[in-house]
């Protein structure tokens, strides 16, 4: 068990450290000056000069590299090419804003998938089960700023229950956090539920035939008892490794959401960022958004060993 | 727990006229039992005969959409278990009537330490007043299946137990609420030999300690000549067959039971040295009690009974091994009578003279283990540990042993699947060790295997065309299309599959028919040395038959060196001439199969020989015990 986490950590540093390099590189390969591009054509070669010396663009590259990566431990991404301000205040802010937003709409997606999921196995052969697996076939179909949209058609602008964008940052007024953030969990929650509606249901149908499912009915369990007590940790296993898969990916695929509802998510900031051609701040989101997933990663690693006591044997 | 829950009068278990079928085909047609308690009943019968339909009916969990009429009654329940609602079958599962079921592998909840595995089912049923009762009579329950430090085992999730131990967890959970009726649907068949031997006895003595009926469903006559006093015979949905043990396996009436007979008796052959079939059934004598008695050694009898019950059996004839087919196949002979079939004649003297077809020189193989710790060395596993032995061309050879033994990984080194750690092996003149796949082509066209699953051994998307002629794709083998289809269809006649097979897929064929499309796609290119990994472990017995007597057949035809890999030393000693027995990834002992089943020297060999189950011996042990 320690041996796994000691594993595990070790592995999470160097893939973070192999990803900086890459990541590094990869913004360096990309051709335009970065004071060319603050500057405009017209701009004279002096004060070129002087701007790189500024963004310290003038240096050698493995120079930039240590710089940059050593302030990364503290939270220090440096400052923005192109806006000329801090990048890390920033970041904070839109990690903030995504976690929420991605973290509450998986959480309503599994509420929501979870018994429909296992309802939808337990009566695969009856028209409830077939009902809630066509729905979900469609919930799968309908991209998420569509669903969003539609909320904001009827809710916001037909019934006005509810704010039709905007954040407001639960500190300041949280009546109003929660107001703004139904719409937008609402449209991401209904189209990651459907996703892992199907997971979930596929899931349960497989450990429904399996023999210690029999057994347990052998011992005078009921259907839902058995399924219960004997099936669900078993079929959570293949649905917690989609869960953390989708959640990696959410938390950028969000971005078209944040934009349908105005949320200042980290999606929308790299979109920005690549839009205004600012390498640090793509470059600084992208270890940001590196970071998270391999944190995802290793939870969901852990909480493997917690379920199933098979993989704790090994290393 | 009390000794009577219900007033004792009447019979245990009453099924009249019980009926199983789906909306549009009939599985089980008139089934009618009638059990008295503590009586032991087995229900014979071959894959699709309906043997567990008819349980899993009685237990009340046919799968949707399969339906059963008539009526089953349960002695000291009022209600008729056919019409009875699941909430009241509820009450009655795993209290009144408990099931074994045969994959102990799968039918443990893989994420609950099985201590409240066992516990649960007498939660289930109030039979304990709470919790630590449940938790201290699970532990005397592993305690009563004989798992070794049962209140560490109650700790201990399934997959830290082997199968035999799992299968005793299932049993303790079978028996914990005291039943009246166990059913057990193939317990054992999924074991070890010494393993099944061991859980067959901890049944046995289980049910007749506790005065339980026992339903007990197998394919395998064998396990059921020592266990039950009646015996029903199942074919196809119907019962063709009901009598004692003794009568049944002795007099049969029904030509199907009779066939079953005649292809479960390994001690047994026809007038050309073959094991008879279904087919061949009609020339078969059933031996009767006395045969049996005179027939099996009386050291394997020894093995299987007290010392002194054996002698008592012994007191008939000399005890002198009256077999005459089976002893007198050898080798030798064995090629004289062989009509000779345009090959070059090989003279019986030619294995003394020649080099070894196969030599293997103090062979090793290490596994590493995955890392436990970041400090210490990974654990190794030694797979072998050094074996030695020769194999000479046209030799049946015969390689027994259990899981874990490392028959496996020897017959893939053979195969150059995979690479020796140190020694080395060589294969009609190619060494296996240190050799890279190029020049391993030889080896593959002299070394052919057929492997025991004949479900997943053949790729179910490829043409049994496709699949028998893929041997001859190796380089150097190339030959055009014409040429290809005429080797097919000859090697079809030849595992007598009919023409038209060549353009039909794996699905379409049974078990049996599949490891003939098997054989005939290691054949195909002539190999010397034919390499047959359990191929009959996953067969019906009636098909078991068949596919030995084919491998005795063509490996006469072809002149093969056969090395023939199994746990069941029943099945080598009818094939084999010579064996070595594995154990742990050593060579506990050698010599002639017939040297070493009736005088084993090795204490291992010695346990090994007592478990094996062959039908003569089973019914000889259970004679010896009555007359006891």
């Amino acid at each position: 068990m320690v041996v796994r986490l000691l594993v595990n950590l070790s592995r999470f540093i160097v893939t973070f450290f192999a990803a900086t390099v890459a990541v590094f590189l990869l913004m360096r390969a990309i051709p335009g000056d970065p004071a060319q591009i603050a500057l405009g054509v017209n701009a004279s070669p002096e004060l070129l000069e002087e701007t790189r010396r500024q963004l310290g663009t003038d240096r050698p590259l493995p120079v930039q590299y240590v710089d940059w990566v050593t302030g990364l431990p503290q939270g220090n991404f440096g400052v923005s090419f192109v806006t000329r301000q801090d990048i890390s205040p920033m970041i904070a802010d839109r990690v903030q804003v995504s976690l929420i937003l991605v973290m509450l709409s998986m959480v309503v997606a599994l509420l929501i998938a979870i018994p429909f999921g296992t309802l939808a196995a337990v009566r695969h052969r009856q028209p409830s089960g077939v009902l809630i697996s066509a729905m979900s076939q469609l919930g799968v179909a309908i991209p998420g700023f569509l669903a969003g949209i539609l909320l904001v058609v009827v809710f916001a602008v037909g019934l006005g229950w509810l704010p039709s964008n905007g954040w407001t940052p639960p500190g300041e007024d949280f009546g109003d956090f929660l107001r703004r953030l139904v719409l937008p969990v609402a449209a991401l929650a209904s189209v990651q539920g459907a996703i892992l509606t199907r997971y979930v249901r596929s899931a349960v149908l497989e450990v429904m035939s399996e023999d210690y499912l029999r057994t347990a009915r052998a011992k005078g369990l009921g259907p839902l008892e058995a399924l219960v007590r004997h099936g669900l940790r078993n079929a959570s296993i293949p649905v917690l490794t989609v869960t953390s898969v989708q959640l990696a990916a959410l938390i950028v695929g969000a971005v078209v959401v944040e934009r349908v509802f105005v949320i200042p998510g980290l999606g929308s900031m790299l979109l920005d960022a690549v839009g205004n051609r600012d390498m640090l701040t793509v470059q600084s989101v992208v270890m940001v958004l590196v970071a998270i997933t391999l944190i995802i990663n290793l939870v969901v690693d852990l909480l493997y060993t917690v379920l199933d006591p098979r993989i704790r044997k090994k290393a | 727990m009390p000794i009577s829950k219900k007033p004792t009068t009447g019979p245990l278990l009453q099924v009249t006229g019980l009926n199983i079928a789906t909306k549009d085909r009939s599985l089980v047609r008139d089934f009618n039992l009638t059990m008295d308690r503590g009586e032991r009943v087995g229900l014979i019968g071959e894959s699709g005969s309906g043997k567990s339909m008819t349980t899993t009916a009685l237990m009340g969990l046919l799968p949707p959409g399969v339906n059963a009429t008539g009526s089953v009654r349960l002695a000291g329940r009022d209600e008729d278990l056919v019409t009875a609602s699941d909430r009241q079958m509820c009450r009655i599962r795993g209290n009144d009537m408990t099931m074994v079921f045969q994959e102990p592998l799968t039918a443990l909840n893989p994420l609950m330490k099985v201590g409240p595995q066992v516990a649960e089912v007498m939660l289930k049923h109030k039979t304990v007043s709470g919790r630590r009762e449940a938790r201290d009579k699970a532990v005397q329950l592993l305690a009563s299946v004989k798992l070794p430090d049962p209140a560490e085992a109650a700790k201990a999730y399934p997959h830290q137990l082997s199968g035999g131990q799992r299968q005793r967890v299932m049993l303790a959970m079978a028996l914990a609420n005291d039943p009246e009726l166990l059913l057990c649907d193939e317990p054992t068949t999924a074991l070890d030999v010494t393993v099944q031997r061991q859980v067959l006895d901890l049944i046995l003595e289980s049910v007749q300690l506790r005065g339980t009926g026992l339903l007990f469903i197998t394919h395998d006559l064998s396990v059921v000549a020592n266990v039950c006093d009646r015996v029903l015979v199942m074919n196809r949905g119907i019962v063709v067959e009901e009598g004692s043990t003794e009568e049944v396996f002795t007099r049969p009436q029904h030509p199907y039971t009779r066939g079953l007979l005649a292809a479960s008796d390994l001690d047994a052959s026809d007038e050309n040295g073959r094991l008879f079939t279904v087919a061949s059934a009609a020339a078969y004598v059933p031996p009767s009690i006395q045969d049996v008695l005179s027939t099996v050694p009386p050291s394997v009898l020894r093995l299987k009974t007290s010392a002194s019950a054996a002698e008592e059996s012994r007191t008939g004839g000399a005890g002198v091994d009256e077999r005459p087919p089976s002893s007198g196949r050898r080798h030798g002979s064995e090629l004289d009578v062989q009509p000779n079939d345009g090959g070059p004649a090989v003279s019986t003297g030619q294995e003394a003279a020649t080099e070894p077809i196969i030599s293997v020189n103090n062979l090793v193989r290490t596994y590493e283990r995955g890392r436990t710790s970041l400090f210490k060395k990974p654990g190794e596993v030694n797979a072998l540990r050094g074996i030695s032995f020769d194999v000479h061309a046209g030799q049946r050879f015969g390689v027994v042993g259990e899981s874990g033994s490392g028959k496996s990984t020897l017959l893939r080194i053979l195969a150059g699947l995979d690479q020796p750690s140190a020694g080395s092996v060589r294969v009609a003149g190619n060494e296996v060790a240190g050799a890279r796949e190029s020049q391993l082509i030889e080896l593959r066209r002299e070394l052919q295997i057929v492997f025991q699953d004949p479900m997943g051994s053949l790729n179910p998307r490829m043409r049994v065309e496709d699949i028998i002629a893929e041997p001859l794709l190796a380089p150097g083998k190339r030959v055009n299309n014409a040429l290809q289809r005429r080797q097919v269809r000859e090697m079809l006649a030849a595992v007598d599959l009919p023409a038209d097979s060549a353009e039909r897929f794996p699905h379409q064929f049974s078990g049996g028919q599949r490891q003939r499309i098997s054989i005939a796609r290691a054949l195909i290119c002539r190999p010397r040395v034919l390499v047959a990994d359990e191929p009959v472990s996953a067969l019906d017995v009636s098909v078991r038959a068949q596919v030995l007597n084919l491998l005795s057949d063509l490996v006469d035809q072809y002149q093969l060196t056969l090395v023939f890999v199994s746990h069941d030393l029943g099945v080598v000693r009818h094939i084999c001439d010579n064996v070595v027995v594995m154990r742990s990834g050593e060579i506990v002992e050698s010599g002639s199969t017939e040297q070493i089943y009736e005088r084993p020297q090795h204490e291992y060999t010695r346990t090994l020989v007592g478990a094996t189950m062959s039908l003569r011996a089973e019914m000889a042990a259970r004679e010896a015990a009555l007359q006891h």
